[in-house]
């Protein structure tokens, strides 16, 4: 089997999953790098991201917000998407993947549900069976969209093992592949999973930074000083930083759920309290007790309530080229705040955790320096926890 | 030779295949682990897989997920299993291979788990997450102490895995009966263990089939073809129904039906 994509990012990445899969992510390897090079099928995703995913996506000059964080900031407006998130840019081209692959159904595990709604739409409109994991506590979190699955023909199936969220939905999709592997496509939603996934859904990604650091160019004639987004799996942040990579000035910055606080125990800032580990296939850093088990996430985004992280996100993080920072539920709902109060847009929690940072950011660079945010996805999702949390605060 | 090789190599004598059967150390407490140990080897098991429970079994299907959830709640951690493993073998002389995760044991330490469960008197690792490829350091460490490693082979592994598989066991080679998790139970046994078969002429190593075999007729349907059958959610599931005295019942029937 050739290998046309690098298996690990230094020490992380990696394939440890059961016997069976092995030959599964060898087919999918070889059958995504002979989609690559085929002409048609990449003018096919192409044309779809461009006309049915609404791409270019608009970069946009955030004037007011600019003026309160003390920096020029621009919005990399992944929340204008179809669906509402940078989501669908992977799951175009993996449910392409599939078709090409001759599988006729498709998985997908979910936590926020926003993975789930972009698979199910992609299926929706190329013809294949879709049914999504998703933990039970995320399904009752999160029913707008399990309710928007189901209209798209989608079949969502409540995980009630373990903490009953995004983890254990991801160990029940790997279940379900290990036993109708033949048939069956496994999309994975994030920059994680076993190798070759870590680097299929980056490249589908990579739309997000490419075009941000064109548009950027053309407007400004400048790269940013730094890019900001927010990481739970880390495929929106991986998006938007693997075009910057290797220009050196440019910071780039990954912002993690702090849930309750780092020292709370309750958060989900992997790259900041974790420790290198193995987990859904691979070695990364991971939220684990002394014991080597798998401690559950707390955010109050369910797109951030991962234990686990893309694992080049972790070698981004040991070599020093990008930095994490976190920012705790009571600052992502000020950001989620700052940003519709200056400038009329709902972003999603994740988004908002992203946002949040920004003042910090601003704080590390120069006055006047130019910061490039992934909106990764705009906040409908997330109205009635927005609600909820604000109501609680005023209770107090 | 190994106490593992030891065990395929009197079955064999006998002209029946070796019984392996699994259980989850911790389920439903540590305390209780020797015990089931020690009278499941009296009722007939030629070597016991023992579980260290982890919170994330991708491989395992309900039953096994759940007995690792009862284990890790009733307070299982990897030291407490390396101290039941030491309790039963003051007990018993039964092979006893390591059968989980590879992330509470990288925890510990690799080195540092290998020479504990040597000490304890643990015959050998069966990690389910380490394919051939993320097998080593730990099976280095396991090889250089002189325990068994155990690879498995899956219905989807071409001859090439197979013969990497064998390349890295040490003993046996698990045959696994079904593209699927432990309990699946959809198997067409007798299919699944002319395949085993196959891989044992392939490979010139010996072979024991499991995932999904659950009763005697079972293990009778299978027993010509291979050198060991693994019974796991069948008997982790008389465990919990009725403790040890359903478990040696169920051990018992197993082992009359191999011959």
């Amino acid at each position: 089997m050739s290998t046309s994509l690098p298996g690990r990012f230094g020490p992380f990445g990696g394939r440890f999953v059961a016997e069976t899969l092995i030959p599964a992510l060898d087919e999918l390897e070889s059958a995504y790098a002979s989609a690559r090079a085929d002409a048609a099928f990449e003018a096919r995703r192409l044309e779809l991201l461009a006309r049915w995913v609404g791409r270019p996506t608009p970069l946009f000059f955030a004037e007011n917000l600019s003026r309160e964080v003390g920096a020029r900031v621009w919005l990399k407006r992944e929340d204008l998407c179809h669906t509402g998130a940078h989501k669908v840019n992977n799951t175009v081209g993996q449910v392409l993947l599939a078709k090409r692959m001759g599988k006729p159904r498709v998985i997908a595990e979910t936590g926020a549900g926003q993975h789930g709604v972009a698979t199910a739409t992609a299926c929706a409109l190329l013809g294949l069976k879709c049914e999504v994991f998703m933990g039970a506590e995320d399904v009752r979190r999160q029913s707008p969209n399990v309710q928007r699955m189901e209209l798209l023909g989608a079949k969502v199936i409540p995980v009630t093992s373990g903490s009953a969220t995004l983890k254990d939905a991801m160990n029940e999709a790997m279940r379900d592949w290990v036993t109708n592997v033949a048939t069956t496509y496994y999309c994975v939603g994030s920059v994680a999973g076993p190798h070759p996934y870590p680097s299929i859904v980056r490249d589908f990604q990579r739309v997000i930074g490419d075009e941000a650091r064109a548009q950027l160019l053309t407007d400004e004639n400048v790269l940013p000083d730094a890019v900001v987004a927010a990481v739970g799996g880390g495929s929106n942040a991986m998006g938007i930083f693997a075009a910057f990579v290797d220009d050196s000035s440019v910071k780039l910055i990954g912002v993690e759920a702090a849930g309750h606080g780092v020292a709370s125990g309750k958060h989900a800032a992997t790259l900041t309290a974790g420790k290198p580990g193995v987990l859904h296939g691979m070695r990364t850093y991971v939220l684990q007790d002394e014991d080597g088990q798998i401690v559950e996430a707390h955010s109050i985004s369910a797109g951030l309530d991962y234990p686990g992280v893309g694992p080049e996100h972790a070698w981004l993080r040991d070599t020093g080229r990008a930095q994490y920072v976190s920012v705790d539920d009571e600052e992502a709902l000020a950001g989620f705040q700052l940003l519709a109060r200056t400038e009329g847009i709902l972003p999603a929690l994740e988004s908002s955790h992203a946002i949040a940072a920004l003042h910090g950011v601003a704080k590390q660079l120069c006055k006047d320096a130019r910061i490039l945010v992934s909106l990764s996805g705009r906040g409908d999702k997330d109205l009635n926890t927005v609600r909820d949390a604000l109501a609680a605060r005023t209770a107090h | 030779m190994s106490r593992i090789a030891q065990a395929f190599e009197r079955a064999a004598a006998e002209k029946r295949p070796a019984l392996i059967t699994y259980l989850c150390a911790g389920d439903p407490d540590l305390a209780s682990t020797p015990d089931l140990i020690v009278a499941i080897a009296e009722a007939g098991a030629d070597v016991i897989e023992l579980g260290v429970p982890f919170s994330d079994p991708t491989a395992d299907g309900p039953v096994i997920q759940r007995a690792s959830e009862r284990a890790l709640r009733a307070g299982a951690t990897v030291s407490g299993v390396l101290d039941a493993v030491r309790a039963a073998r003051a007990r018993t002389s039964v092979p006893i291979l390591l059968f989980g995760y590879y992330n509470p044991l990288a925890a510990r330490g690799e080195a540092k788990v290998v020479r504990e469960a040597k000490d304890a008197g643990a015959d050998g690792f069966l990690v389910v997450d380490l394919p051939p490829e993320e097998a080593p350091p730990l099976r280095d460490h396991v090889v250089a102490l002189g325990l068994d490693w155990v690879p498995l082979v899956a219905p989807t592994s071409t001859p090439a895995r197979v013969a990497r598989a064998a390349e890295v066991a040490t003993s046996f080679v698990y045959v696994i009966s079904v593209a699927g998790v432990t309990g699946a139970g959809h198997a067409d046994l007798e299919v699944a263990a002319k395949r085993a078969a196959d891989v044992r002429t392939a490979t010139g190593r010996k072979v024991a089939l499991g995932f999904g075999i659950k009763t005697a007729d079972d293990a009778r349907r299978a027993a010509p073809h291979v050198d060991g059958i693994v019974v796991g959610s069948a008997l982790v599931t008389a465990i919990a129904e009725g403790g040890v005295a359903s478990a040696s019942q169920l051990v018992r029937s197993l082992r009359g039906a191999l011959g």
